[in-house]
Formats: structure tokens, sequence, C-alpha cells
């Protein structure tokens, strides 16, 4: 494919101290035959499935290249070709399931989602028929999330100012070992944990914050991490002018690396919320799951926009699997909000960190 | 980064400034006693996690009638208790290790479009929805894989079946697809990310000079790739392996969605059934008593322990390259 230098004498062969190469259109009119070849095949063959015959084409796409470079270009170029085009391949292999989950979710999700859905609860809804909706999914997601980052934001940013700013010793070293080991906890460990901790030893009952507790477990990692890259872009020249003119280190660090950095760190700690606003293993066995709305964190069972799909998911039948769609709808909608704003964030702010 | 930067104090401590205020030095006390402590946190909560899984999991193995290593069963409503992770350590094994064989090769083949074979304008767009891959939550993959992957999976188990059913792991008896095969290709979706993005990393920082040095002496691509970026990279890709794996071994919510678990050790890996260590925890965990749960915290130890161990050995490796690259940059 792009070669990165395009022969104008390619079919020349008269000069002997050149090897023969494939013209540069060649692969393209190859992705054309290929294309072609996998399409007539397939639809004879009667695999009816796109996906099988993108695949096939793609066979005969790698092997075709492969042997066209063998004979016209030698060994080693046909090598080349060979691993050209498997890269591409692979590139593509990994496009289609992204596309078919987006397309599938808003293609499905679409034909429930309304504003009755998010206005309404499951309470008194007959689960095998339309109707019902998943505003409280909506409002535990948001009151566990908003209480995991009440609890994981100060921590990690003030673990990250340590690491950064303080840290030298073998705690650091502990810390930041451990910190990354933490960034691998499965979420059911992290639920298991408060399960035994808070519900079981302590005696307290299932409710939102148990949850958020465990979300918070998994958060705070993510926002160490993601705040301890960003203080480290901050020039020490800033830290060193401010500590000349006096100003103490504590001083320094809340008025001159933090607020360079905060572009990083907000973006930082919106990924880490849009990555475990989509958790549902801890709300499983913290939460515990409701039909009504419950908008008492502290009290009482909830729901949560992914507990809420897999429960309708559970229920089996068409409707519920509609609402399970559209509530996925809402959750990638709201995990790919958080991203985009947070990247767009991350740009914006860029370019005073100095680099 | 490492300039050591100077404490205030010797401003403070010197005898001829007349100073107002002496709020510097306490502020900077409580703010120092404040991170560290914050810090000291974080380790306590990863000693707690430990303590308290192994506490409540001493109690269930206790009660437990049977080896709770070997035995292929799960049954905590009889007394005395009866069971085991041995089914469940076999799924989670089979289903990682067939997720890392589909997506490593695939990962790294991401990782070097993204780093060496794509044009420009492509290759931060392909960065940017491979991260958007990652975002996708793990429940929306699980309907994703239970709605969509396992209806359109029979056609090719069927296939799998007629050719290679003879060597019995790949026979299909027909029926929904909701096997640990199916759930090995979910997982390798899932953990394409994770595996790729630090690839990625890895390969971007291979020394402009090598694969100029093999450009210079007439190397292909293919070449320039094989003799300078992958030696290279080999324990950066090692190490991505390693983090995706621990993400396999953990992931609950979409296993749970897509395999029909049935707490046994099938021949074949197309037919349902089996179980892994998350999805068995959070499908038994609404019908289990206070000794259930206590048997599941118990396999949740296990599987914490595993993905530390895996993690904590992905991590050293990286740690290790960093400290190489740093020196070689």
């Amino acid at each position: 494919m792009s070669n990165a230098v395009v022969d104008k004498n390619v079919p020349r062969h008269g000069s002997s101290l050149q090897q023969p190469r494939l013209p540069g259109w060649a692969p393209y009119a190859l992705i054309v035959v290929s294309l072609a070849l996998g399409a007539g095949l397939g639809t004879a063959l009667g695999m009816g499935n796109p996906f099988q015959m993108g695949l096939f084409a793609a066979l005969v796409f790698i092997i075709a290249s492969y042997a066209l470079g063998a004979v016209v270009e030698g060994g080693r170029q046909a090598r080349n070709r060979l691993a050209t085009s498997l890269v591409w391949v692979c590139f593509l292999l990994a496009v289609v399931p992204l596309l078919s989950l987006i397309w599938e979710t808003v293609d499905r999700g679409r034909t429930v989602l309304d504003g009755y859905f998010l206005a309404h609860s499951m309470e008194g809804v007959q689960t095998i028929l339309p109707g019902g909706g998943a505003y409280h999914a909506v409002i535990g997601t948001l009151e566990q999330v908003g209480l995991a980052a009440l609890i994981a934001v100060p921590i990690g940013l003030l673990t990250a100012i340590y690491l950064v700013e303080y840290g030298r010793g073998r705690l650091a070293k502990a810390v930041t070992f451990f910190v990354d080991v933490m960034t691998g906890i499965p979420s059911i460990v992290a639920g298991l944990f408060i399960l035994s901790f808070w519900i079981i030893i302590l005696g307290f009952s299932y409710s939102g914050f148990a949850g958020a507790m465990a979300l918070a477990i998994l958060m705070m990692p993510i926002v160490v991490r993601s705040t301890e890259e960003m203080l480290k872009l901050v020039p020490d020249e800033l830290r060193e002018a401010s500590l000349a003119l006096g100003v103490p280190k504590w001083r320094t660090i809340l008025k001159v690396v933090l607020p360079t950095a905060i572009g990083g760190i907000t973006t930082g700690v919106m990924l880490a919320v849009a990555r475990i606003a989509g958790e549902s293993a801890p709300i499983v066995l913290l939460v515990f799951g409701a039909t009504g709305i419950n908008n008492n964190p502290f009290e009482g069972a909830q729901s949560s926009l992914p507990y809420y799909i897999y429960e309708q998911w559970q229920l089996g039948n068409e409707a519920s699997f509609n609402r399970a769609w559209a509530a996925a709808l809402v959750l990638i909608a709201f995990v790919m909000i958080l991203n985009l704003v947070a990247r767009g964030i991350a740009r914006w702010k860029a370019p005073k960190s100095g680099r | 980064m490492k300039t050591e930067i100077e404490p205030t104090s010797t401003a403070a401590g010197s005898p001829s400034t007349v100073r107002t205020r002496s709020t510097g030095r306490a502020g900077d006390k409580i703010f120092l006693g404040l991170s560290r402590g914050s810090g000291i946190a974080l380790l306590v909560i990863m000693a707690a996690i430990a303590a308290f899984l192994t506490y409540r999991a001493a109690i269930a193995i206790s009660k437990d009638d049977a080896n709770f290593l070997t035995t292929l069963e799960w049954n905590t409503s009889s007394s005395p208790m009866r069971f085991g992770i041995a089914v469940l350590a076999y799924g989670t094994v089979v289903s990682s290790i067939i997720a890392m064989l589909i997506a490593v090769p695939i990962a790294v083949g991401i990782a070097l479009f993204i780093s060496h074979y794509a044009p420009r304008r492509l290759a931060a767009p392909v960065a940017y929805v491979i991260d958007l891959l990652a975002a996708v939550p793990s429940i929306v993959y699980g309907l994703w894989g239970a709605l969509f992957l396992v209806p359109h999976l029979t056609g090719l188990y069927t296939w799998f079946d007629d050719y290679l059913g003879w060597t019995g792991i790949l026979s299909y008896q027909g029926g929904a697809a909701r096997s640990l095969f199916t759930v090995g290709i979910l997982l390798a979706i899932m953990i394409l990310p994770i595996v790729t993005s630090v690839s990625r990393e890895v390969f971007r920082q291979v020394p402009k000079m090598h694969e100029e040095a093999a450009l210079a002496l007439g190397a292909t691509r293919w070449e320039v790739i094989r003799m300078a970026v992958l030696p290279f990279g080999r324990s950066g890709i090692i190490s991505a392996s390693m983090l995706g794996l621990g993400r396999a071994l953990g992931e609950t919510m979409a296993v749970a969605t897509v395999l029909s678990s049935n707490f046994r050790i099938e021949a074949s890996l197309l037919d349902p059934g089996g179980g892994t260590f998350a999805q068995n925890i959070a499908s038994r965990f609404k019908e289990a008593g206070d000794d259930g749960r206590d048997a599941l915290i118990a396999s949740g130890l296990v599987l914490f322990v595993v993905t530390l161990l895996v993690n904590g050995a992905a991590r050293m490796i990286i740690a290790r390259r960093k400290e190489y690259s740093g020196t070689a940059a």
C-alpha cells in the first residue's frame, strides 16, 4: 500500500540494476478485485453474512498480494507486502466490532429511548410489556458516581501531589508500585472487599453508598496516575520562580503547580468518571438493584444504568431487551460525551503546560 | 524533573529576615501530612482488601467439606458445604488464553499500523477509535455479545464442527453459542485497546537511529520492523499482554451475560458450559446465603491473588524497560 517512493519508471524492465516493481496502483486494484471476489463467491456459496465475505476478501487479498509480489518483485518485497496487508487487515478487524456494537446499540436503542423512558422508573411495570423507563437507574448512577468521585478525587489528587512534589524514599516507591497494581484490581474484587468489610463485618445494609465506595477504590489509581503525569509536565522553572520569591511550598503547589496542570487533571478525573460509570459488578454485590426510585444513596437498594442493563437482559423477553438496549445507548452516550469533553479540555489546555 | 527543589526552610531560617507571618512552615507541615497520609491510605486500602478477603475466605474454607482447590462442585446450601474452584480455574484460564491468542497478534498489528504503517492523517483517528473501544462499558459488551455475537457465531461453530469436530475440543452440538470460546472472543475484543496502547507506546520509543540504519542498509519496511522494532519492543509486548491478561481474568459482567454456565468442565470449547471466577460470583451472589457469600469471597481471593501476580509482573517488566530506555535515549 502506501509506498513511500513511487517509482515513475516502474514498467520499464530494461534497467538491469533495478528490480522490477509492481506499479503504485496495484494494491488498490487488488483490493477491488478481492472485494468483488469475496462478494461474488460469498453469494454463490451462500455465506449471506457480510462479515464472512469481508474476511474471505481479506484472505484473497493477502494471498494474492503475496503471490503477485513474489512473482514480480521477489521474496523480500513479497514478505513486505504480506506484512503490510496483514497489518491493514488487523486494523480493519478491530474496527468491525466497534462499528457493529455502536450500530446495534443505536439502532435497537432508539426504538424505546424517548422522554418517557428517561423520566419514568420500572415501578409497577409488567416486565414482559413495553413501557417503563430508566429514571431510577440514571439517578442511581449519578449519585453513586458522584459519591465515588467525592471520595476518590481528593485522595487521588493528594497522593499524586505527594508522589511528584515530595516523594523520594521507599514509601513513594511502594505507593507508586501499588497504585499500578491497584489499577488492575478486578471490579468484582473491589465489590467483594466492601461486601466483607462494610456489609458483613460492620453490618451495614445494601446501599448506593456501599457501591460508591467500591467504585472509589477503582477510581483512585486512575486519578493518581493521570494527575501524576500532568504534574510532571509542569516545568520546574515555575516552581523555582515561586519558591525563590519566598512562597512556601504548599502555596506554590496550590497556586502555581495545580493551576498550571488543572486542564490535564480535569481530563483525567473525567476519564476516570467515565470509566467507573460503566462498572456493574460492584453494583450487583452492594447496591442490589431496585425497580423504584430511591433518591437516598445512603439507605436502601438503588439501581444504576449498568445494573439496569443486566437486569433487563436477564428478564429475557423482547420488551426488556429493548429497554436494555435503550439504557445501553444512554450509558454509551454519557460515557462518550464525558470522553469527548475531557479530550476537548485536554487539547484546549494543553499548550499551557509549556512542553 | 528530578532537579532538587530546596526546601523553603532556608529562607525562613535566616536570622536577618523579619517575618510577620509564620504560616508557611505550619502550612507546609499540614500539606505534607495530608498528601503523605493519602499515599499511606492507598497502601492501607490494598492491605485491607487482602486482609478482609483472607479473613472471610478462611472462615469459608474451614467450613468446606471438600478440597477447595480440586473439587468439581459448588454446593453451599448443603451442610457441610462442598465447593471447589477447579471448574472456575479451568474456565478462567481457558477463556483468557483464547482471548490472548486472538487479541495479542491483532493488537500488535494495530499498534504497528498506528506507529509505522498508517498515513499520518489516519494514525491519530485510529488511535482515538481504539481508545473509544476501551471506553465502552463491559456490560454493553456483554449485551452486544449475548444478543448479537452469539447468534452470529453458530454458523462458524458449525463449520468448525464439520471440519475439526474430530479433535473433540472443537465439536459443537448446536444450540446457542454461549460457550467459553465465545467468551474468549468477546474478551479478546475487550482487551484489544489496552494491549494496543501499551505496545504502541513502546514502538514509539524505538530509537529512530535503529530504524534509519536498517533503512539505509536497504531493508524493506517489514525488515525494519522485524530487525529494529520488534526486538526493541519485545518486553513491552509481553507486559502489554500481561496487562490484558489481568483484565481478561477479572472481567465479570460481560462473561456473566454471555456464558451459559453449568459448573462442569465440558470437553468441547464450543459447547455451552463452564464458568469463570468473576462470572460465578456475580451469577450466584443473589441466591447465596451467608456461608455462600463467604465461599464466593474465598474464590474472589484466589482471583485477587492471581490478578495481583499477573499485574505486578507486568508492571515490573515495564519498569525495567523504562530504566533501560532511559539510558538508551
